[in-house]
């Protein structure tokens, strides 16, 4: 992959609005209202999205979470379990979707 | 001595010159000796050292307290505890009207002969700031020792039986978080209710104020970043995060830091650092001059980053 994920690439993020400033901007206060503590905490939040960025798989939001995860006092012991969620997660949705696959397979074999 | 090298330096991103507004806070250094060694030490305590504040210098202290009315006397090392001299100095400050703050590593109070401490701060309504990294025992006892986090949580346990951080009691207690890493600290107020919660939960334990204090990269704190290859990073982590409206709360703006032998700073940073007051303002304690002192030009460097990044870290936490 190269040039295409660089750690450095992260600090770009804040200038996304470029070519589309109002749209930037609107993204940004959209993604600041969700991240906020509401009626899930800070925390809460940010495991949500440490997982969601693994599932994802997008480095800059593994490395921009991880951290926040760890300013935030978080344990190793609790990001791992968060990220098992993530893994059961993902497995179950291969599983499910597997679902098609025998749907296809019962209408087909004779 | 300052070898920190962040772009762009810190004094550019000043609008004209950072100056004191007055002393509401004499920080008093007692000495470097300390019953740990943390990793994170950016004063490089522990058990070995000898530097401590002497009588003639604490003198001096008295004296300049005598005569300005310097509303609060915070005291810090090492640990300040073993100052054999903590007590009379602690007496002479209440007995001059003023408010007194400790900052303790906690386990210290466990030991003899420091046990007693507990009842005399709290029978002298001394303000406690113990230090407590990591809710989880493994990151604070990796950053302070073997053992620290349960002996942490004893002396909690003693504190609020004494009455510290109990409603009412006028007795504060307050706790100080910094991280266990190479990272900032998140908000101090979700940090403070998670810990509000979990020594509730988990330890029944009460406290008033957490203060999350960022790391500054400089001392042991520095040569961690450094071996580990986190410096340049963590100091571009820093500068990205550089907030100018922490500027007008600084804690430079409003303390003065005595040091161990009786040099003045701008705070206990540039105190470690080799940076005492300059432009103009005397720089030991025996010239004490308010006037100059108090409208000093604060000497500032690259590790100012570390103050002004995010919300902002003094001893007292965040500061937007
Ligand atoms: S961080 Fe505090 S407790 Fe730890 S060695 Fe330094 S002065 Fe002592
Ligand atoms: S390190 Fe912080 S408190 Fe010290 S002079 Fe710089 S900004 Fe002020």
């Amino acid at each position: 992959m190269g040039d295409y994920y660089e750690k450095k690439d992260l600090e770009d993020f804040p200038d996304i609005g470029e070519y589309a400033p109002e749209l930037g901007e609107k993204y940004f206060a959209y993604y600041g209202e969700a991240m906020k503590a509401g009626l899930l905490t800070e925390r809460e939040k940010a495991l949500i999205a440490l997982v969601v960025a693994t599932t994802q798989r997008c480095p800059y939001c593994i490395d921009a979470y991880t951290n926040q995860c760890l300013s935030l006092g978080i344990s190793r012991e609790e990001m791992m379990e968060a990220q098992h969620v993530g893994a059961a997660m993902t497995a179950g949705i291969v599983l499910a979707h597997t679902t098609q696959m025998r749907k296809i397979i019962r209408k087909k074999e004779m | 001595m300052v070898c920190i090298v962040a772009e762009p330096a810190f004094a550019q991103k000043v609008p004209g010159l950072l100056t004191a507004e007055g002393i509401g806070v004499l920080q008093l250094n007692l000495g470097y000796r300390c019953n740990l060694a943390c990793r994170h030490c950016h004063i490089g305590a522990g058990p070995e050292r000898k530097e401590i504040m002497s009588a003639g210098t604490m003198k001096q202290v008295l004296d300049v307290l005598k005569s300005h009315p310097i509303p609060l006397v915070d005291i810090t090392g090492g640990s300040p505890e073993m100052h054999p001299d903590l007590r009379e100095l602690i007496e002479e400050c209440i007995a001059l009207g003023r408010r007194v703050l400790v900052r303790t590593n906690g386990v210290i109070l466990l030991e003899e002969p420091y046990r007693s401490l507990i009842s005399f701060y709290a029978s002298k309504g001394v303000e406690v700031v113990v230090s407590l990294p990591h809710l989880d025992p493994h990151v604070t006892d990796r950053q302070r020792g073997e053992g620290v986090f349960s002996r942490v949580v004893e002396v909690l346990k003693r504190l609020n039986a004494a009455g510290y951080g109990q409603e009412g009691s006028g007795l504060v207690l307050d706790l100080a978080h910094n991280p266990g890493g190479a990272y900032m600290p998140a908000s101090q107020a979700s940090l403070e209710s998670s810990y509000k919660r979990i020594l509730r939960e988990r330890h029944a334990i009460r406290f008033d104020h957490l203060f999350c204090l960022t790391n500054m990269p400089i001392g042991r704190y520095r040569e961690y970043l450094k071996k580990t290859d986190n410096y340049a990073e963590y100091m571009a982590g820093l500068v990205r995060a550089f907030n100018p409206a922490t500027l007008d709360n600084l804690m430079c703006r409003t303390t003065l830091s005595v040091a161990w032998d009786g040099t003045l700073h701008d705070c206990d940073f540039n105190h470690i650092l080799g940076l005492p007051v300059n432009h103009g303002a005397p720089d030991h304690i025996s010239g004490f001059d308010m006037e100059k002192l108090a409208h000093r030009r604060i000497v500032v460097g690259d590790h100012c980053y570390g103050c002004t990044a995010g919300g902002g870290s003094s001893c007292r936490g965040e500061i937007t």
